[in-house]
C-alpha cells in the first residue's frame, strides 16, 4: 500500500515532519517499507532542440537527429518519430535515464549501426498523455530559452510504501492510516463532508441480484451518469495517482481508482449503452466465458459470483470487469458500481482463476460494507466535475443487512495481558479515536465495532488495539527466571546430538541438504518406498521427498568431486520419509566416504578407502554412544543400492529385530549412472529410531568394576575352514566355549592361496586366556586349548593348521 | 695386607684406561672369577687367625665394592656410548609432514541450534519435535488460519496431496499444536526443525529453519516474552547490550503480534549488532490467540502466554558473517570447511556459546 504525505494531510490536521511520520507508522504496525523520492532520476530530462535531421543509412523509418542539449553540447539521436524535424524543441533522455513509462533505463545503443546517445520522448514515455505517435512538441516561444534546462521540477513528494498486514484492510485507504495515526496521538483526523447526490433523475438500469446458494454478492448499489465526456484527467487526479505508483488512464477509471485508494472503496465503471437489458448478479454456469479487462478470456467454473446481463457474462464480482461493458474515451452514458462481494467467494474464484486485481486484494481482506453510498457519492460527484453530465438516484439491491458487531470489554484484560496499565479514559480515547462507539456499563466497556473493521472478533483484538496504539515501547521487561524443571533434551533428543558429534570426530563435515529430492537419484535409493511425490515442486528436480539421505548426499558428493577434491567425507543426520503421512518418517545418520586414505603421503603406503574404514566409523561411533560391541550381528542383506559383496547390515544382538546400520562400498552401478568418478565410494546409514534407548543412565549400565590380576596368556591358532565361513560365527563358536576364561579374541590373519586347498581358507585367532580365580597351569592351558580346537573342528568343520 | 692393597691400585689404574666391553669382562672375570685374585682372597679367610679376621674380611669387602662399582660404571659408560652412537644413526627430519589426517566440521545451522538450545536450557525451556510432513489442521486451522484466510498466501505451500491436506510444515508452531494437544498445562518448550516454503533467490530457500518458542502458564504477560526475548538475544549474540524494539503486526495464531527488529550498523564491511541505527527484523512473536487454545483444549481463564519463531539461519547469518542463504545447503567442501564448527565445540553454557 502506498500513500504520500501530502495525500495523508487530507485526512490529517498535522504539523510534524516527515520523519516523525515513518517512525510513528511502524510503531502503531504499519511497517513503512521503503521511502522512495518520486523525482529520483527526473532531473535528467531536459529540454532540446532539434538542430538537423538526416535519414538513417540502414533504415527507412528511422532518423539521426543532432540535438543541441544545452551548453554548446550537442548529441547525436536515433529517432523513430515521424514529426522529429529540424528546429523542433523536444524533451531529451540521456543514457542513464529511466523511461517512467517502461521503467526500462537507457543505454548508450546501437541502432542498425549508428551508435545513439539516448533518446527523444514522446508524451506516452514520459506518462504526459497517452500520445504515443510522434515526441513531445514543446512551443518554441515558451522554451526557446531553456533549452538545456530541466523538463520537470523537482518533486519533494516521497512514496511511502507500507507493508499493510492481511488483518488490516481499512488500512489499504488513505483515511485508515489517517484514522490509525490520529487514534495515536499524530495529528487530527480531519472531517469530510461529503456532498450527498441530491437527484431527481429516475435510475433507469434494472438491476437484481439473484437470490440463489452461495451468492457471493450481498449489496448491489449503482448510480447512472449520463452525458459524460470521458477524457484524459486534470494534472492533479494524474499527479495523485502517479505519486502512489498508479497509472493514469482515463478520467472516469482513474477516478474510480482515486476512490478506492482514498477510502478504500472499490468501485466499477460500466459503459451503460453496452449493457443488454439491465444487471443480473448470481451465479456462473459451468463453462461461460467472457474477456476481461486484462484481454484475457477465462472459461468459468459453476457457482462464481458475475455480473451479467441478457447476453453473458460481463465481469467477476468484486474482482474483475470485462471487455465487453468497459468504458472508453467515447462513453457516453455510465453505470457506477458500488458493491459488497463476501470474502470466501472472492478468494475462491481468484484462486481458481489465478486472477489477482486490487479489487480482489481488498475485497478478500474484507471491505467496509457500509461505504457503498459514500463511495458512489464521492466518485459520481467527481465524475460530474470532470466529465459533466447528470447523476441519477442511487438505486440498492440488498440480500443481507449489516449486523452490528458488539463485544463487551473487560478493562481488566489489558494489564493482565500486557503486564502495563493505562487508565479507562485513556482506553476510551484511543478506541473512540479508532472508530468504536464506546459505552461503560459498570466494570465493562459496551463496545459497538466500526464497520470497516472486519478483524476485530472478540476481546482480545481490543487488547490488540490498544496496546498497539498506546505504544509497544511501554511493555516493562520482566527478566527470566534461572529455574529449569524439565530435562532439555530427551534421551532420543541427547542421542541425535551425539551421533552427529561422533560422526563429525570421525573426520566428516556436516552438511544440510534439502528433504526433497531429485527423483532421479532417489530412484536408485528408494527401495520398497513408493514415490512421495510434492505435487507442487519449486522445480522437477525436487519432486520427491527423499527415502534416503543418499539421494541428495551423492549428488553433493559428486559436484564436490567435480570440484577436483578427491578425498572427501560428508555426511547428514536428518529424516527420511516412508509415507506421505505425518509421522511417516525416520532419523537417519548417512554418511559418504570418497577416494584414498594416505594420498601421496611420503609416510604411508596409499590404498583406497574401503569397507573395513567405514565399519570401523559406523562400529566406533555406536560404541561411542554407549552400545556394546560384544552383542553386534552383523549378516550381508543389504539393500540393492550396495555392493553385493562389500557390505553388511548391523543388528544391536543376534535377534536380527531391526536393523541398525547398512554400511558398505556403493554399487558400481550406481556411480555409472549418475556419472560419479572416484577410486573408491563406500557410505553408511545408521538408523537411529531403531537404536533401542533405555531409562537407564550408561553408569547404569556398566558391569561392577572387577579385574583380574592372575597372569593371563595368549595362544595362537590357525583354523583352515571352509571359504565361506564367516569370521563372526568362527569368533562366537570360540567365545562360548568359556566365558569365564577366555578374555578377548582377535582375528589376525586371513589367507587364501597356496598350501590352501581349494574353497578354503586359512584364519588366524590370537586368544587371551585368563581366570578370575588362579594363574592358570600348563595343565590347565592345555586343557582349555584343546578344548578349543576340538570345539571349533565340530562346530565348524575346521581343521587346525599344524 | 699389601697383597690386597696391591690388587686394588693395579685394577684401579687399569679400569681407568679406555676398555672394550670384552676388556672389562676379562678384567670381571681376573677378578671375580672362579679363580680371580678377589675371589681366591675370599677363600682366604678361613685360615685368618680369629684376631685378623674380622679387619681382613672388612677391608676385603671394602675393595671388591669399590672394584665392582668401577666395573659397572665402566660397563654404563660405554653401553652409553653405544646407545648415543645408535640414536645418532637414528636422527629424522622432523620437520617433514605429520601423517595426514582429516577434520569433520559440525554445520553451522546444527551450531546454532545447539546454541539457542543451550541458552534457552538456561531458563527452563526444554526441546520438542513435530514431523516434517504436517496435516493441514495442524499448521494453519489449529493455529487460527482457517481455509479462506489470506495470512495463508503468505506461506507459499509445499502440498502432498490434491487435496492439499497433507503439507510439509511451512514453519514450526504446529509444534505448539501438537504439544499442547499431547500434555498439560504448563507450557515452556522450544522446537527447531526445518521448514519448507516454495520459495526460491537471494533471501529465500525452498526450505530454512526455525526454531518455535512456547511459554503458557498462570499470569504470563507481554512483559515476560519481551524478557525472555530480549535475554535470548544478548546470549546469543553475547554482547551487554542490545538495542531492540518490538513493533505491531499481525499473526494469526497469535494476537497481540509482534515482530522484532535488532539495532545494527555496518563497521568496516562486517555488522555490529547492538549498535547503530539501522533494524534488522530477526524474529516474530505475540500471546497466543486465545481461539489456538480453545483449539487445543487449554483453559484460557486459567492459561496464557506467549509463543514466538525465529528463523535460524538468519541468526547464523548475521552472528558468523554469513551472506548467502542458498549456501547454506549447498554442500559445498569448501564452504562447509569454512564456517563448519569442530565436533568438540559443543556450546555450553560455562564454557561460553561460541570459541
Amino acid at each position: 500500500m502506498k500513500i504520500t504525505f501530502e495525500w495523508l494531510k487530507e485526512h490529517l490536521k498535522i504539523n510534524l515532519k516527515e520523519k516523525d511520520l515513518l517512525k510513528q507508522l511502524t510503531n502503531i504496525g504499519l511497517e513503512v517499507e521503503t521511502v522512495e523520492n518520486l523525482s529520483s532520476g527526473i532531473e535528467l530530462f531536459k529540454i532540446a532542440k532539434v538542430i538537423r535531421t538526416e535519414k538513417h543509412p540502414n533504415a527507412d523509418r528511422l532518423k539521426v537527429c543532432d540535438v543541441d542539449i544545452g551548453k554548446g553540447e550537442f548529441k547525436k539521436v536515433v529517432c523513430g518519430a515521424p514529426n522529429a524535424r529540424e528546429g523542433l524543441i523536444t524533451i531529451y533522455a540521456p543514457p542513464g535515464a529511466v523511461i517512467p513509462k517502461t521503467q526500462t533505463k537507457l543505454v548508450i545503443a546501437k541502432i542498425r549501426n549508428v551508435i545513439s546517445y539516448g533518446m527523444l520522448c514522446s508524451e506516452s514515455e514520459l506518462n504526459l498523455s497517452d500520445e504515443s505517435e510522434g515526441i513531445v512538441e514543446l512551443s518554441t516561444s515558451k522554451y526557446e530559452k531553456k533549452i538545456g534546462h530541466r523538463y520537470f521540477l523537482e518533486s519533494k513528494t516521497n512514496t511511502i510504501d507500507l507493508s499493510i498486514t492481511p488483518n488490516r484492510p481499512d488500512c489499504l485507504g488513505v483515511r485508515g492510516v489517517a484514522r490509525d495515526l490520529a487514534a495515536s496521538g499524530f495529528g487530527k483526523l480531519i472531517n469530510l463532508n461529503e456532498k450527498k447526490i441530491k437527484s431527481n433523475i429516475k435510475h433507469s438500469l434494472k438491476v437484481k441480484i439473484n437470490k440463489e446458494k452461495n451468492q457471493g454478492c450481498s449489496v448491489f448499489g449503482s448510480c447512472l451518469i449520463k452525458n459524460v465526456k470521458n477524457t484524459e484527467s486534470p494534472q492533479w487526479l494524474k499527479n495523485k495517482l502517479i505519486s502512489v505508483g498508479q497509472k493514469p488512464i482515463s478520467a472516469i477509471v482513474d477516478i474510480t481508482n482515486y476512490v478506492m485508494l482514498d477510502i478504500n472503496r472499490p468501485l466499477h465503471a460500466y459503459d451503460a449503452d453496452k449493457i443488454e437489458k439491465g444487471l443480473i448478479i448470481r451465479n456462473s454456469k459451468s463453462g461461460e466465458e467472457f474477456t476481461a479487462l486484462d484481454n484475457k478470456s477465462y472459461k468459468l467454473e459453476k457457482d462464481m459470483c458475475v455480473i451479467s446481463d441478457a447476453n453473458g457474462v460481463l465481469g467477476l464480482g468484486g474482482i474483475i470487469g470485462g471487455i465487453r461493458s468497459g468504458t472508453e474515451l467515447d462513453t457516453k452514458n455510465i453505470l457506477l458500481e458500488s458493491a459488497h462481494f463476501k470474502t470466501r467467494s472472492i478468494r475462491n474464484t481468484a484462486k481458481k482463476l489465478n486472477i489477482d486485481t486490487d479489487a480482489k486484494y481488498r475485497f478478500e481482506r474484507g471491505i467496509d460494507p457500509l461505504s457503498i453510498e459514500e463511495g458512489l457519492n464521492k466518485a459520481a460527484s467527481l465524475i460530474k466535475e470532470i466529465c459533466g453530465g447528470e447523476i441519477s438516484k442511487i438505486d440498492i439491491q440488498k440480500t443481507e443487512s449489516y449486523r452490528i458487531k458488539k463485544i463487551s470489554f473487560n478493562p481488566n484484560l489489558f494489564e493482565k495481558i500486557t503486564g502495563f496499565k493505562i487508565s479507562n479514559k485513556e482506553m476510551i480515547n484511543i478506541l473512540e479515536k479508532l472508530g468504536f462507539k464506546c459505552k461503560k456499563e459498570r466494570k465493562y466497556f459496551s463496545l459497538i465495532v466500526p464497520s470497516w473493521r472486519p478483524d476485530i472478533m472478540q476481546e482480545i483484538d481490543i487488547v490488540e488495539e490498544l496496546v498497539r496504539i498506546s505504544g509497544y515501547e511501554k511493555i516493562k521487561i520482566v527478566d527470566p527466571i534461572k529455574e529449569r524443571t524439565k530435562s532439555t533434551l530427551t534421551k532420543s533428543q541427547k542421542l541425535f546430538h551425539f551421533l552427529q558429534r561422533s560422526i563429525a570426530s570421525k573426520g566428516y563435515l556436516e552438511a544440510i541438504t534439502w528433504s526433497f529430492s531429485d527423483s532421479n537419484y532417489n530412484d536408485h535409493f528408494k527401495g520398497k518406498c513408493e514415490d512421495i511425490r510434492i505435487i507442487n515442486p519449486i522445480s522437477s528436480e525436487l519432486d520427491v521427498l527423499r527415502n534416503s539421505i543418499y539421494s541428495n548426499l551423492i549428488m553433493y558428493m559428486r559436484k564436490n568431486l567435480d570440484r577436483g577434491f578427491k578425498d572427501l567425507s560428508i555426511f547428514e543426520i536428518g529424516p527420511i520419509f516412508t509415507g506421505p503421512n505425518p509421522g511417516e518418517q525416520n532419523t537417519v545418520v548417512c554418511g559418504l566416504s570418497a577416494g584414498k586414505k594416505s594420498r601421496l603421503s611420503w609416510i604411508d603406503e596409499e590404498r583406497d578407502i574401503d569397507v573395513f574404514d567405514i565399519k570401523r566409523d559406523v562400529i566406533q561411533t555406536l560404541i561411542e554412544a554407549g552400545y556394546s560391541s560384544d552383542k553386534f550381528f552383523i549378516d550381508e542383506n543389504t539393500p540393492n543400492y550396495y555392493h553385493p559383496g562389500k557390505s553388511g547390515r548391523l543388528f544391536l544382538n543376534q535377534d536380527k529385530h531391526q536393523p541398525i546400520a547398512y554400511f558398505g562400498e556403493i554399487h558400481p552401478n550406481i556411480l555409472k549412472k549418475i556419472d560419479l568418478k572416484t577410486e573408491s565410494l563406500v557410505g553408511f546409514e545408521i538408523f537411529m529410531d531403531n537404536l533401542k534407548l533405555t531409562d537407564k543412565t550408561l553408569n547404569n549400565q556398566k558391569r561392577k568394576f572387577d579385574v583380574s590380576d592372575f597372569q593371563k596368556s595368549e595362544r595362537d591358532f590357525a583354523f583352515i575352514v571352509s571359504k565361506d565361513l564367516k569370521a563372526q560365527d568362527l569368533i562366537n563358536v570360540i567365545s562360548n566355549i568359556d566365558q569365564k576364561l577366555i578374555s578377548n579374541i582377535r582375528v589376525f590373519d586371513v589367507y587364501q592361496g597356496e598350501n590352501i586347498p581349494e574353497n578354503q581358507k586359512s584364519i588366524a585367532i590370537n586368544i587371551t586366556i585368563q581366570s578370575n580365580e588362579k594363574t592358570l597351569n600348563d595343565n590347565d592351558l592345555e586343557k582349555i586349548n584343546n578344548l578349543i580346537i576340538k570345539t571349533v573342528e565340530n562346530k565348524t568343520g575346521a581343521k587346525i593348521r599344524s | 695386607m699389601s697383597d690386597l692393597k696391591k690388587i686394588k691400585d693395579d685394577f684401579l689404574l687399569k679400569l681407568e684406561r679406555k676398555l672394550s666391553l670384552s676388556e672389562i669382562n676379562e678384567i670381571k672375570t681376573n677378578l671375580f672369577g672362579k679363580n680371580g685374585l678377589i675371589s681366591s682372597q675370599f677363600k682366604k679367610i678361613g685360615s685368618i687367625s680369629e684376631s685378623e679376621k674380622k679387619k681382613f674380611a672388612s677391608e676385603l669387602n671394602l675393595i671388591k665394592n669399590e672394584l665392582q662399582n668401577q666395573i659397572n660404571s665402566k660397563i654404563n659408560e660405554i653401553q652409553n656410548e653405544e646407545i648415543n652412537k645408535k640414536l645418532e644413526k637414528e636422527k629424522v627430519d622432523i620437520t617433514l609432514p605429520e601423517r595426514s589426517f582429516v577434520q569433520g566440521k559440525i554445520h553451522p545451522v546444527s551450531q546454532t541450534i545447539d546454541e539457542i538450545s543451550s541458552i534457552f536450557s538456561e531458563i527452563g525451556f526444554s526441546v520438542e519435535e513435530g514431523p516434517d510432513v504436517e496435516n493441514e489442521y495442524n499448521n494453519f486451522t489449529a493455529l487460527n488460519t482457517p481455509d479462506n484466510h489470506p495470512a495463508r498466501d503468505l506461506h507459499d505451500t509445499f502440498y502432498l496431496d490434491e487435496k492439499k491436506e497433507k503439507l510439509l510444515r511451512t514453519h514450526t508452531s504446529p509444534v505448539q499444536i501438537r504439544t499442547m494437544l499431547k500434555d498439560k498445562p504448563p507450557f515452556k518448550i522450544i522446537a527447531p526443525g526445518r521448514t519448507y516454503r516454495s520459495d526460491s533467490d537471494q533471501t529465500h530457500s525452498p526450505m530454512f529453519h526455525q526454531v518455535e518458542g512456547l511459554h503458557i502458564d498462570k499470569d504470563i504477560t507481554m512483559g515476560h516474552l519481551k524478557g525472555c526475548l530480549n535475554y535470548f538475544i544478548k546470549e546469543f549474540f553475547e554482547v551487554k547490550k542490545i538495542k531492540m524494539r518490538f513493533r505491531p503486526s499481525h499473526f494469526p495464531f497469535t494476537e497481540p503480534s509482534a515482530e522484532v527488529d535488532i539495532g545494527y550498523e555496518i563497521k568496516d564491511g562486517k555488522i555490529v549488532i547492538g549498535e547503530g541505527d539501522k533494524w534488522l527484523e530477526i524474529l516474530g512473536c505475540g500471546m497466543v490467540h486465545p481461539n489456538v487454545l480453545k483449539n487445543v483444549k487449554v483453559d484460557t481463564s486459567k492459561y496464557q502466554g506467549y509463543a514466538f519463531g525465529i528463523g535460524i539461519d538468519r541468526l547464523a547469518m548475521l552472528k558468523y558473517g554469513i551472506n548467502d542463504l542458498r549456501a547454506f545447503f549447498d554442500c559445498d567442501y569448501r564452504w562447509l570447511n569454512h564456517f563448519g564448527f569442530d565436533p568438540l565445540d559443543v556450546p555450553t553454557n560455562y564454557r561460553g556459546l561460541s570459541r
